[in-house]
């Protein structure tokens, strides 16, 4: 398609040559170092006399060190790398007088918008490659495990898994920088609906939705049907945030023991002596149990592109 | 000598809403000709050149230009004409061999031909000198010259261009109308300009339109629009005179 590999070329070489890509990089770099040499240290210590179980390379992403885990440092933060790659992608043109130059050249308008997204694809996926690159290489001289082949399919899916969750962001930067003129209200509009997704739909309306439709009341003692169903409204209502439907299915890829994104109505004990006996799973097995957060994970990165093109392609550009 | 038409236009119409944009609009445009386009702020110029180019899609009507439709035949159409905005931007952080590549390549056009056109239309915009200072550096205008030189490299037949002279200060406005003239003495380009300042383009235009309120209310050479509303034969007459005539019977 001509035009689309010119567009592409530009908006990548653009942003590897930006301060804010350096700067985004550097962040992420930095955190994935921390995290993943807390998570080393950790693993380290807790396996000090213990026979080595399987799969101790993947620890390395799954761990919480002090903080949080690797996979959960992306859920939360990794929205902000679509966020600053592409919430200034249309209006910037726009606002720069060379929208109207590009979408007077003998070229698809859509290969626009094609190309943009495509490029800040392109930077996630160079950023986060890197980042678990790094964090192997310190993992293999930390640890001194080699992971096996597994282990790297599993770290390829978390990759795939999470470039998708991302490029979701992407996708709702570069909407509102088509809908909205000014940089500054695209910002703003991606930061909220961010934390909106991931910190209220996540976390704040499924304990408020479940405890309104199925009170828990503590001093009737604990009514069990009422429980299971209290959490369950939970479980579905927190399915529509993004974030969530992320670390399922992040948690599930890397952690092989991991065998259902049902909430466990047992203690953290209880989890450990159980697991003790239990096998890990297959890739294939991890698969089935997240395939239908990973499937919509990516319907709604495509449902989010799709209505920006539409969006696009019928807008009047005069500018 | 056989003329054909470059643009022709049967009643073309835009309406926003309630408002009518561009009301009923015919007119042609001739090859090899410079026409003048002009009309107060709003009149619906730049709407009329976007409905031209494809890029906004007219309420009633049709366009053609060079027997295409540009709704139905953008990409086609797109190729041989080259559309300099009014305020046209830039990529600040390229410079112009660069801004120029990126046009090409935009173009599809070969990496070897590409280099051989950006410096011929460096140096017939006379920007050779300039042409590794990045664009955030131009004065408006080198800016509007590097415009001009970022529409020659597609080897235009047309050239719409909007405003071009808008902002330059009387020196750099008489270089790019003279600029603009020998393209079109030279090169054959049919050239469609819409500005408001009068006394360039009577020096350029071989016909003129005016368009008020969306309306064009005259359509032809200064010469005859003169006879017609000032009555004067060959005694001096300037555009601004005919066009103040126009506006105030409006």
């Amino acid at each position: 398609m001509q035009g689309l590999g010119a567009i592409y070329r530009k908006e990548l070489a653009d942003h590897l040559s930006s301060y804010r890509f350096v700067l985004l990089f550097a962040f992420i770099a930095l955190v994935s170092f921390i995290l993943s040499y807390m998570a080393g240290i950790n693993v380290k210590q807790g396996l000090e006399g213990v026979a080595k179980p399987k799969f101790v390379f993947l620890m390395l992403f799954s761990t919480p060190g002090v903080l949080f885990s690797m996979v959960q440092f992306v859920a939360f933060f990794g929205p902000l790398i679509g966020l600053v790659l592409g919430f200034d992608a249309i209006n910037r043109e726009r606002a720069h007088g060379t929208l109207i130059k590009l979408v007077s050249q003998p070229i698809y308008r859509d290969a626009v918008i094609n190309g943009k997204f495509l490029a800040g694809l392109t930077n996630i996926a160079i950023m986060l490659v890197s980042v678990v690159l790094i964090i192997s290489g310190f993992g293999l001289i930390l640890l001194g495990v080699v992971p096996g082949i597994e282990e790297i399919l599993r770290v390829f899916m978390y990759l795939v898994i999470s470039i998708f969750y991302i490029s979701f962001w992407l996708g709702i930067a570069i909407l509102f920088s088509i809908s909205f003129r000014s940089m500054a209200t695209s910002l703003l509009a991606t930061a909220a609906l961010w934390l909106f997704l991931s910190f209220f739909v996540g976390y704040g309306a499924p304990v408020l939705v479940a405890n309104t439709v199925a009170p828990v009341e503590q001093q009737e003692g604990t009514n069990q049907n009422q429980l299971i169903k209290n959490t369950r409204i939970k479980e579905a209502v927190s399915l529509f945030s993004p974030m969530i439907l992320y670390s399922y299915s992040a948690a599930v890829v890397v952690d092989p023991t991991r065998k259902t994104t049902r909430l466990h109505l047992m203690g953290f004990a209880e989890q450990i002596s159980l697991s003790r006996f239990q096998n890990p799973l297959t890739l294939g097995q991890s698969i089935v149990v997240v395939y239908p957060h990973m499937v919509a994970l990516l319907a709604i990165t495509l449902i989010c592109f799709a209505v920006s093109y539409l969006i696009f392609m019928l807008q009047e550009i005069r500018t | 000598m056989e003329t054909q038409k470059i643009i022709e236009t049967s009643d073309l119409t835009k309406r926003y809403g309630r408002q009518t944009a561009v009301d009923r609009l015919s007119f042609q445009v001739e090859e090899g000709e410079v026409f003048g386009f002009l009309g107060p702020n709003g009149a619906g110029k730049t709407t009329t050149l976007l409905m031209l180019l494809g890029l906004s899609r007219p309420t009633e009507g049709s366009a053609k230009v060079c027997g295409l439709d540009p709704l139905r035949k953008a990409r086609e159409v797109k190729r041989f004409v080259g559309y300099l905005p009014e305020n046209v931007g830039f990529y600040g952080d390229l410079d112009a061999v660069q801004s120029l590549r990126y046009i090409a390549d935009l173009n599809g056009m070969e990496r070897g031909e590409a280099e051989d056109r950006i410096q011929e239309a460096l140096k017939v915009v006379g920007l050779a000198r300039d042409a590794q200072k990045k664009v955030s550096a131009y004065s408006r205008g080198m800016n509007q010259r590097l415009g001009i030189a970022e529409v020659l490299i597609k080897d235009p037949k047309v050239l719409f261009l909007d405003e071009p002279t808008l902002g330059l200060d009387p020196d750099g406005a008489l270089r790019l109308i003279d600029l603009i003239q020998s393209l079109n003495r030279e090169k054959r380009i049919t050239v469609l300009i819409s500005s408001h300042n009068l006394y360039q383009v009577q020096k350029i235009s071989h016909r003129v339109g005016i368009m008020i309120n969306g309306e064009m209310v005259a359509e032809d050479s200064i010469e005859a629009l003169a006879r017609e509303k000032l009555g004067v034969g060959d005694k001096t007459y300037t555009l601004e005179e005919v066009y103040m005539k126009y506006f105030q019977e409006v």
